[in-house]
């Protein structure tokens, strides 16, 4: 069984069948993507899966709990971390303090009341946040306020905050859109990199094809809400359906 | 020192000095002259209003300044920290150490019932829940809803709650002070300076209610600089990235909530040592509407700015609201005729009863043009000596940027 067990999930916006019967499992250690047209359905998935939507029907299982019902907070805290599409970050905060509150969230609980020490004086949390920002080269930027920073940099940023809570699962939505080639690299590198030194298991939704074929080992098409196929990436480059209804427009 | 980086210890030792010397930095005026009738605010009645509500300004900073989170409705946990202490009075004795301690503690359970509602919404639903509850406890308090249904007088209506010879004052010694005190210590007790042309009073009750402001402020300084700050900081900033990080924002906001009421409480505490008796009209909402406007004059956000808002707005209100006419024909009789009738004519409606035109204006210009309040001005001003000191120095050109 895998470590994320979707099954049956049914999710309407009016009219609109937004995720018809979605089956989806996600294997322990694995990078598995989620590709699909625009308005597929795959940001719609991810916010079944934190919290943030309740689906009309079915279920969802992380290492065999319901998250379903449960508030985003309490997801995260059984190991489930979001890098959202566009970047949700703390705007007017510090890109330090920006990683510090994660890793605050992740060593003392939904809230824990460290009303009189100093922020500066929990040299763990410190030495967690700077070693994480010097992973994804931005330890010069820590004093900046993280709304004056470029698109790419906020992304790498909300990376950095998903990443320093060591979570078990990561649900990545377009982690490199907005990014210049060479930064799209060194996030690919970055993903890697923390994957190959420790258990995580990675779900990413993304247009760009070079970043979905340097990653995943499983890929699952999205189209109007249902899965189409679930593969090897070698498998789905020479789908023809998939070809047919998505890797032909996208390769434009 | 304390606990403190060093930028924080001088800031808590400047607001030290500044209420130590108070009596001398606001009286810069001879007593006896025009300037020292119109101008010296440095006598104890109008210093104990300034540390006062500072100290109230301090306590809503910590919910409006970090959370963002707008009370409207502040005064009323004022008003519940006044009856409380007037209540102690009553009931114990003068002594103003249990009547503080009650006020402050009334003050955090209904903060806790209010906010605990309240914080269900955010925003502007927020700001009237807070609003709505306090006008609710103001029309309580003046129509003393409370008192006729037990029976006694609770809040005691339009008259307002006062202490009267046969109230039970069960701890109060044969020969302990008939007004409020601290274990002998009478409140309004002072010995007078005099200097050449000056005096200055200095007065039991504003250095007691002082020291509360120097505890409040520096008990500020730890929680903006703590951990939760930081959540409460990042409540203001993303609430959805917080969620999605594994924090649960409600409790914190609540913290914060009745924190900020349970300093309210005690400056209402503090006001009834002052002065035994208190009223309704301390919770109406143009109060709560006051602290508001002095936080954000000060500056929101920022740890002095509450201070410098309270302080200014109540100069204003006992200062600038008290040049007459006549003041100004004085002030200006150096000038020609014609010239002096235009300037008294054209200040005249700033002044006096038209003080809250001058606070209006000020407000707006702040608003506009400096919405980090009289500290960004204060920041604007140190950063232009700064920078014409640079190009000054021989090798200004070359100072990096910070
Ligand atoms: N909260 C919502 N209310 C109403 N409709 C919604 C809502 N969220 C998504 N939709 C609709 O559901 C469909 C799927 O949207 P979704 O954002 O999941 O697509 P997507 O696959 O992530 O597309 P993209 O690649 O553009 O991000 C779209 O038609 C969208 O308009
Ligand atoms: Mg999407």
């Amino acid at each position: 069984m895998g470590i994320l067990e979707v099954k049956g999930i049914n999710k309407r916006f009016g009219g609109l069948q937004a995720l018809g019967d979605v089956n989806l499992s996600i294997a322990e250690n694995t990078v598995h993507a989620i590709i699909g047209p625009n308005g597929a359905g795959k940001s719609t998935l991810l916010n079944v899966l934190v919290g943030k939507l309740i689906p009309d029907s079915g279920s969802v299982l992380f290492e065999g709990t319901s998250v379903l019902g449960r508030k985003p907070h309490e997801i995260n805290q059984m190991g489930i971390s979001r890098v959202f599409q566009t970047p949700e970050i703390f705007a007017d905060l510090s890109v330090m303090e920006n990683v510090m509150i994660p890793c605050f969230a992740k060593r003392d609980g939904a809230y824990a009341f460290n009303a009189i020490g100093g922020v500066t004086k929990h040299t763990d949390i410190r030495e967690q946040a700077e070693a994480i920002l010097d992973d994804v080269n931005m330890l010069d930027k820590r004093e900046m306020i993280a709304s004056s920073m470029s698109r790419g940099d906020k992304r790498r940023l909300e990376m950095a905050m998903c990443l320093v809570q060591e979570p078990r699962l990561l649900l990545l939505d377009e982690p490199t859109a907005g990014m210049a080639r060479a930064d799209t690299n060194n996030t690919i590198d970055l993903l890697k990199e923390i994957k190959e030194k420790r258990d995580i298991t990675m779900a990413i939704i993304e247009h760009d094809m070079h970043v979905v074929f340097s990653m995943a080992e499983r890929i699952t098409v999205l189209a109007q809400g249902t899965p189409l196929v679930e593969d090897t990436p070698d498998n789905i480059k020479g789908h023809p359906k998939v070809r047919e209804a998505y890797l032909g427009e996208a390769q434009v | 020192m304390l606990g403190l980086n060093s930028r924080d210890t001088k800031l808590l030792l400047l607001v030290i000095a500044l209420v130590i010397f108070a009596p001398f930095l606001l009286n810069p005026f001879p007593t006896a002259s025009n300037l020292g009738e119109s101008f010296n605010a440095g006598y104890p009645a109008l210093m104990q209003r300034f540390v006062i509500f500072g100290l109230l300004v301090i306590g809503f900073n910590l919910l409006f300044g970090l959370t963002g989170y707008l009370s409207f409705g502040h005064a009323a946990f004022l008003g519940v920290g006044s009856f409380a202490a007037v209540w102690m009075f009553k009931l114990l004795g003068y002594n103003v150490l249990p009547a503080l301690v009650m006020s402050t503690i009334i003050a955090g359970i209904f903060s806790v019932m209010i906010g605990y509602v309240a914080l269900r919404r955010s925003g502007i639903y927020f700001s009237i829940l807070t609003l709505a509850f306090a006008q609710m406890m103001y029309s309580i308090a003046y129509s003393d809803l409370i008192g006729k249904f037990v029976g006694t007088p609770i809040t005691n209506g339009e008259t307002g709650l006062q202490v009267y010879a046969s109230d039970p004052q069960v701890l109060q010694g044969a020969n302990a002070p008939v007004l409020p005190h601290l274990f002998g210590l009478e409140m309004n007790s002072q010995t007078t300076l005099a200097m050449g042309g000056w005096e200055f009073t200095f007065q039991v009750g504003y250095y007691f209610a002082a020291f509360f402001l120097v505890l409040g402020f520096y008990l500020s300084i730890r929680i903006f600089r703590s951990p939760m700050g930081l959540m409460l900081r990042a409540i203001k900033s993303n609430q959805t990235r917080m969620s999605y990080t594994g924090l649960n924002s409600k409790p914190y906001m609540l913290a914060a909530f009745v924190i900020s009421g349970m300093y309210a409480g005690l400056a209402g505490g503090l006001m009834a040592a002052m002065d035994p008796l208190t009223g309704a009209e301390r919770m109406f909402w143009t109060a709560s509407g006051e602290i508001v406007v002095m936080a954000i004059l000060g500056g929101a956000g920022t740890l002095i700015g509450p201070v410098l808002g309270a302080g200014m707005i109540k100069y204003l209100e006992n200062i600038v609201s008290k040049i007459q006419k006549d003041f100004l024909e004085l002030w200006f009789a150096f000038l020609p005729d014609w010239l002096e009738a235009a300037v008294v004519n054209i200040i005249y409606p700033f002044v006096g009863k038209g003080w809250h035109l001058t606070l209006g204006v000020m407000f707006m210009l702040v608003i506009i043009y400096l919405p980090g309040g009289m500290v960004e001005g204060g920041q604007r001003i140190t950063a232009r000596f700064k920078r014409k000191k640079k190009t000054d120095a021989p090798d200004g050109a070359k100072t990096p940027a910070e």
